[in-house]
């Protein structure tokens, strides 16, 4: 169509024929065919028990596991996120010790797996019976017995939250790396400090880069807090586990669990789009673009 | 002559690891005058320029800028490294316009005019805001204020640059190659607002190699050459009568 604009007027636009393309077609057709056989088996299934799912769907412990989860989510990405930057501020500091103390930190969390993490927490009397609150070689002010302060809930948080603190400095770190120097310079020559900087110019920029793989990482999290079920912590998962012990209906209860699993990462999704396109200001015009328009169909030209 | 220099530089040293980038460098500046900075690319007058406002520590020597130390404080016959703080507060003092820009792509272009203030300089936002209009005027950007900085050309985009870094209204500005990452059809304009702010008596030094913008507005012409100052004076005599066979090797090449 830029054609017809830088030429003249009296050319007509290109009305082709365009390629036929059977194979399309045919894969299409197979796919659906595919989809519709599944949909009626797993429809027709009596195994399934679908009057079970809908039943449970929005039973009592249910719906309090899911709050509980949500709950989980949000505190343990929290800590994670304050954590994070901390740490991702550290690793860039002039510091050797911070550097030092970030580098292992992020070593340890994301060198050993959340399940044993989790479950380490949970046994922490083990290690350190009691906590002391004290004057070092002076008289101690409190004793707490460890066992009491470690519930599966303190567990869980300090299992999720210090997990994710290490992911989440590599990625805060890549986004505060990816500012040009330019940038840090300039806001010096202004008198800036390095945390005006850090604050007002740096962090917003680079918050570009940090929201995509942070919105993974949430919904990843959501998911991940199914792992404290192994402390007892009556998240989703172990609510709808310690129905089916009883009810022996793995199956529809399972089911239920990952329907409100994707309902609410679906939800996650959209809210990381918006949050996409509120960072991108001043970046590309098709950061302002609405949803509606990025979802719109637009067929792709012929070649 | 009496008038304390707003620019005395002594003696400067610097180097990067064990390359040496200024090997000495002596100048001064009075206040109101525009001195250009010439001279091959590596002659160390970027790297001068940036130690001018301490965004480079030297090794040797020393910078007075209004007859201020920069970056230390001499008690007892030693110096004393600032604390950030009073660091900032000299470098505030002293604007700069950097090769490639570098506004805050983030922010409305009257925006990067109204931070430094409101946040360094303790202005009221209505004040900065006031501040802001009348400097985008100045460049004859006023009604871009609303504009983000990627949608300006490269031109635009420096005049945005120099009305910010007047907006600390500085009592000297510094320019590293302003021009140097334009499109030749956009320099004019920048020079344009350069020769004016020159003019209303502002205090400049310039790394350029716009050498008709040294020859027109500068008050003094330095040449520098492998991190020394090899020739300098008025434009007259440093660009039409060079008597250093280094300069004239090097006005030869860029004309």
């Amino acid at each position: 169509m830029q054609v017809t604009e830088t030429r003249a007027p009296v050319t007509a636009p290109i009305r082709a024929v365009p390629v036929r393309r059977p194979g399309r077609w045919i894969s299409g057709a197979i796919l659906v065919l595919a989809l519709v056989w599944l949909a009626r088996a797993l429809a027709t299934n009596p195994r399934l028990e679908w009057s079970v799912v809908g039943d449970n769907l929005t039973a009592g412990p249910i719906l309090r596991g899911l709050v509980t989860t949500l709950e989980l989510t949000v505190v343990a990405m929290a800590i994670g996120l304050v954590l994070g930057v901390l740490l991702a501020i550290m690793r860039l500091s002039d510091n050797p010790v911070a550097r030092g103390f970030a580098w292992a930190y992020v070593g340890l969390f994301r060198g050993t797996p959340l399940l044993v993490q989790v479950i380490l927490w949970y046994n922490l009397s083990a290690i350190f019976p009691n906590l002391t609150i004290g004057i070092p070689g002076g008289p101690d002010l409190a004793v707490v017995d460890v066992n009491l302060l470690i519930t599966p809930y303190a567990a869980a948080i300090l299992g999720l939250g210090l997990n994710e603190a290490a992911y989440l400095a590599e990625i805060v770190r890549s986004g505060i790396s990816s500012i040009s120097p330019g940038q840090r310079q300039a806001a010096a020559a202004l008198g800036l400090s390095r945390r005006q900087t850090m604050r007002k110019i740096v962090l917003p920029q680079a918050m570009r880069v940090i929201v995509p793989p942070t919105g993974n990482e949430t919904i990843t999290m959501l998911k991940m807090t199914s792992i404290v079920s192994v402390i007892a912590m009556h998240e989703l998962l172990y609510s709808a586990q310690a129905i089916y012990s009883q009810t022996y209906q793995t199956i529809p209860l399972l089911i239920v669990v990952s329907v409100w699993y994707l309902v609410v990462t679906t939800l996650l999704t959209v809210l990381q789009s918006a949050l996409e396109r509120r960072f991108s200001r001043g970046h590309t015009p098709a950061g302002r673009l609405s949803l509606r328009s990025r979802l719109a169909f637009r067929p792709k030209e012929s070649r | 002559m009496t008038t304390i220099p707003m620019v005395r530089a002594n003696d400067v040293h610097k180097s990067y690891g064990v390359v040496p980038v200024l090997r000495g460098v002596s100048l001064e500046v009075r206040p109101g005058e525009v001195t250009c900075l010439i001279g091959p690319s590596g002659s160390g007058k970027s790297t001068f320029l940036r130690c001018l406002n301490h965004l480079e520590q030297i090794d040797a020597g020393r910078i007075e800028v209004g007859g201020r130390l920069m970056g230390y404080r001499e008690s007892g016959g030693r110096l004393h490294e600032l604390r950030e703080r009073e660091v900032l507060r000299q470098r505030a003092g002293i604007g700069m316009v950097f090769q490639h820009f570098d506004l805050f792509p983030h922010l409305t272009v009257l925006e990067n005019l109204t931070l430094a203030p409101t946040v360094v300089g303790g202005v009221s936002r209505e004040d900065a805001v006031l501040r802001g209009k009348r400097l985008l005027e100045r460049v004859g950007l006023l009604q871009r204020g609303n504009a983000y900085p990627s949608q300006l050309s490269g031109g635009q985009q420096q005049r945005v640059a120099i009305a910010r870094a007047l907006a600390m209204e500085p009592s000297l500005m510094l320019f590293d190659e302003p021009t140097s990452a334009l499109d030749p059809e956009l320099v004019g304009e920048v020079l344009d607002v350069m020769r004016s702010l020159a003019d209303s008596g502002m205090t400049m030094v310039v790394v350029t190699h716009e050498m008709g913008f040294a020859r027109e507005v500068a008050d003094t012409v330095v040449f520098m050459d492998g991190g020394v100052v090899v020739e300098s004076g008025p434009p007259a005599q440093v660009l039409g009568d060079p008597q250093h066979p280094r300069t004239r090797a090097f006005l030869a090449q860029v004309r």
